[in-house]
């Protein structure tokens, strides 16, 4: 049996009606060594927004991520490197599905105590809904205006107060953990290979000097101590 | 409805390196073996080339050959007065998601225990006295075999696996370079040493200055071309620097892809069974003997192999869930210490420090998951513990394994913005100029920790969680603190600038704390029926066709990563089951 027919029993094949019954069995070498498709990394799709299609959202979330990584002479701001449509994207896919979670209840009083980390049976994607939210409230509430249109000081004020602990933004929101949540996926977004929409031309991989996908360093490996002046290379193919 | 396969002579679960290694050995001495996976097929061309690997995204962050918690987790609580939680992300359980187990994603240390290790109970005892190994906390117990009794199962494993490194003591005698306080192998490693990088170099210099022994951890990342005695050629590593929570696109990381499956595959006499978890091994009606195992396949149907001999050679959790799902062996009960299944889990006590330079180039992207340099001398009971207030020791490494850009992005010194313009600045700066010593720490169990099945919480399939109950053992916390002030003051002899230390064991243990990922026990061996669950051949003392192997086994953790012990022991009890115990079905003595 090939390795092919291997991988999709089960999943209705016609030409082997059999195959339903039989477990997924291999009793021979697979001669198929071609790239399992389903392993090439997939680029985020761009285009319209998926999960964060509110315009308000869009705006919050840019905001705050470009507190978190602004512009400046060490490279552009997390939103023109691309980490919203990054996170975009991530709340589209299995990240945002929170597809490898346990979330089967109940969570247990003192659960997040117990395990010193927040824990959550919400989705990643459902934290985002409300959590940012919450947010635009929070300032509506505390400034008179959206939070995008805070001064940065102002900006930076509820952030602090978020990473601190010393704000709430609602009761179902934990705040902290949204926080971490939200400077997480920048960094992510900065800092992921270009393929997933963010690090937009390397530019975070130029600013702390990492080459990249470049997956052989035996040329350099022996040139200990030195500034090697390596230019990145990511997985997205050259043009 | 159940369905029935057609009887083997072994049935294999989980095709891990405990799995393949025994698949290997059965299959070759003519048995058929059928393993059971419960991941998919991976392999090294057909799903991480060298376009595919370098994610960190996908691989370090996402986690995507780890088996989910979704599909597969524990609950946890320190003390039995708690209710256990389920631990909902990844934490320390680093399963493997398909063929090849965590033996696929791990970083490659190939360590061998040292032979204290082995003989934790008795030799403390005969060094520091009785009371210094029964603090009235600790469970400890000798293994049934000692290092000497493994050397040639551990020297056919770093063959296969084709490991790098240096000896430090071959049959006695000292070699200059290697480890000085290892135990004596009967040869050198098949391919030498990786190369020293720049953060190796700094440790070198520092503890050797203080009078310490550093050496190059051996490693099953390989340093040049190799063919393993199975005839599988294997390539030399590129130090990419992405093999912990990666596959290895160049055939330079040994896992059961690289050197057995291209064997094992060709053989008539296996199969392999994909997507398919085993939920329990089933019992003959005398109680005396297993009859096979019951799993379930990718389509929710249930099925039956009949087998002569059963080995459970799945993750450690997952082998002591199955027996306890099983009523296989008595559940241990901490409360008056009877029954061994659950008994003794033990895992890793870290401590270590971060350290940062001014002005250094260690070019962390240059890396390989088991690189680094260690010293011993403050490992296992290579050091006088008469006046301290602990027993064993730890590890004290310094990794060049990895420059991953989101995760390093965290590791700032001590009041650099975690965040703003201020961010990007320090990490600008220092993300080239980091390093990190880690303290690998023994772990020992405790009378109080168990692994029993939780009442609540179940998995998809509705089978009941594995539930653990776990502290750190005083005597550990002791270690670890000792330990990081070793780790402190090399740093500082190394030139950082800022130095900040780390205790993981300075407060409660959590499964979600990922201080290390080498769970152990729950299962182990002994001579005596009493307090272990399997006999020094990993063989159950409940029914004697059946076999337990892996780190399950352990009766306490060494400061050292375990997948050494876990292959040595594998070949071993393989060997036992095709030399003697097919001639003669019964307790092998």
């Amino acid at each position: 049996m090939r390795r092919r027919e291997i991988l999709s029993l089960g999943v209705a094949v016609g030409a082997v009606p059999a195959a339903r019954l039989l477990a997924a069995e291999m009793d021979a070498f697979p001669h198929d060594m071609a790239l399992d498709p389903a392993f090439v990394p997939k680029p985020a799709p761009g285009g319209a927004p998926q999960v964060l299609t509110r315009d308000i959202d869009r705006r919050t979330i840019t905001a705050v991520f470009d507190r978190f990584i602004p512009g400046d002479e060490l490279g552009p701001s997390a939103s023109a490197a691309g980490c919203v449509e990054f996170l975009d994207a991530q709340l589209a896919g299995p990240f945002g599905q929170g597809a490898t979670l346990y979330r089967a209840g109940p969570k247990a009083v003192g659960e997040d105590a117990l395990m010193q980390k927040p824990q959550f049976i919400a989705t990643p994607r459902e934290r985002y809904e409300t959590g940012l939210r919450a947010l635009e409230a929070y300032a509506r509430r505390t400034h008179q205006g959206s939070f995008a249109d805070l001064k940065p000081e102002q900006q930076d004020a509820i952030l602090t107060g978020m990473e601190k602990g010393e704000i709430e933004l609602a009761p179902e929101v934990n705040t902290r953990a949204f926080f971490e949540l939200m400077l997480a996926n920048a960094r992510e977004g900065y800092f992921a290979d270009p393929l997933y929409g963010g690090n937009k031309d390397m530019a975070g991989w130029k600013m702390i000097g990492f080459p990249g996908a470049r997956y052989d360093y035996r040329l350099y490996a022996d040139r200990t101590g030195e500034d090697l002046g390596l230019e990145p290379v990511s997985l997205v193919p050259k043009a | 409805m159940v369905s029935k396969r057609p009887k083997a002579d072994v049935v294999v679960v989980g095709l891990g390196w405990s799995g393949s290694l025994m698949a290997e050995e059965l299959t070759r001495a003519g048995l058929n073996v059928v393993a059971i996976d419960r991941g998919p097929w991976i392999d090294t061309s057909t799903h991480t080339p060298p376009a595919v690997d370098p994610d960190e995204l996908r691989w370090g962050q996402r986690k995507e050959f780890l088996s989910p918690p979704r599909d597969n987790t524990v609950t946890f609580r320190n003390h039995a007065g708690q209710t256990a939680a389920p631990l909902r992300d990844y934490g320390i359980f680093e399963l493997g998601r398909g063929v090849g187990g965590a033996g696929f994603h791990w970083a490659g240390m190939a360590w061998r225990f040292s032979p204290w290790d082995f003989e934790v109970r008795s030799r403390t005892i005969e060094r520091y006295g009785r009371r210094k190994a029964e603090d009235g906390e600790m469970q400890l117990q000798d293994w049934g075999v000692t290092y000497d009794t493994l050397e040639p199962f551990y020297d056919q494993w770093e063959r296969i696996a084709g490991i790098s490194g240096k000896a430090g003591n071959i049959k006695g005698q000292i070699q200059p370079g290697g480890n000085p306080f290892e135990g004596p192998r009967a040869r050198d490693y098949p391919t030498p040493k990786l190369k020293t990088l720049r953060i190796m170099e700094l440790f070198n210099k520092a503890t050797t200055d203080m009078g310490l022994h550093p050496f190059t951890i051996p490693c099953a990342n390989i340093s040049e071309p190799y063919t393993n005695p199975l005839g599988v050629s294997m390539g030399a590593c590129t130090y990419c620097g992405f093999c912990l929570a990666y596959g290895c696109g160049n055939f330079s990381k040994s896992s059961p892809q690289a050197c057995i499956f291209p064997v094992l595959v060709r053989r008539p006499n296996f199969k392999v069974i994909t997507r398919s978890c085993v939920t329990k091994v089933n019992k003959s009606s005398d109680g005396k003997t297993v009859t096979g195992v019951t799993f379930i396949d990718e389509n929710g149907h249930e099925w039956e192999q009949p087998a002569d001999i059963v080995c459970l050679t799945a993750f450690q959790v997952d082998n002591v869930r199955i027996l306890l799902n099983s009523g296989v062996g008595k559940t241990y009960d901490p409360k008056s210490g009877e029954g061994t299944i659950g008994r003794n889990f033990s895992f890793q006590t870290v401590s270590g420090t971060d350290m940062w330079f001014e002005d250094e180039h260690i070019n962390p992207f240059i890396g390989t998951g088991g690189l680094g340099s260690q010293i011993d001398d403050y490992n296992g009971d290579n050091f006088d513990h008469s006046k301290l207030d602990f027993i064993g020791g730890a590890g004290i490494l310094t990794l060049a394994r990895d420059g991953a850009p989101i995760a390093k992005a965290a590791a700032l010194p001590e009041g650099s913005p975690r965040w703003g313009s201020g961010f990007k600045k320090a990490y600008a700066k220092y993300y080239r100029n980091y390093g990190t010593i880690f303290n690998q720490g023994c772990s020992m169990p405790t009378r109080s920790a168990t692994l029993d099945l939780d009442p609540t919480y179940r998995d998809k399939f509705g089978v009941p969680l594995l539930r653990l109950t776990y502290d750190y053992a005083q005597s550990d916390r002791n270690m670890a603190k000792f330990t990081m002030d070793r780790a402190v003051e090399i740093a500082r002899a190394m030139g950082a600038a800022h130095v900040t230390g780390f205790n993981f064991a300075d407060k409660a243990f959590s499964t979600a704390v990922i201080a290390s990922d080498h769970v152990i026990g729950g299962a182990v061996m002994g001579d005596d029926p009493a307090t272990s669950a399997v006999n020094p051949w990993l063989q159950s003392w409940d029914a004697h066709n059946l076999f337990v192997v892996g780190a399950s086994a352990f009766p306490n953790n060494a400061g050292y990563n375990p997948t050494g012990t876990v292959g040595a022991l594998a070949i071993r009890t393989a060997q036992a089951i095709h030399q003697t115990y097919v001639r003669n079905p019964a307790r092998l003595a």
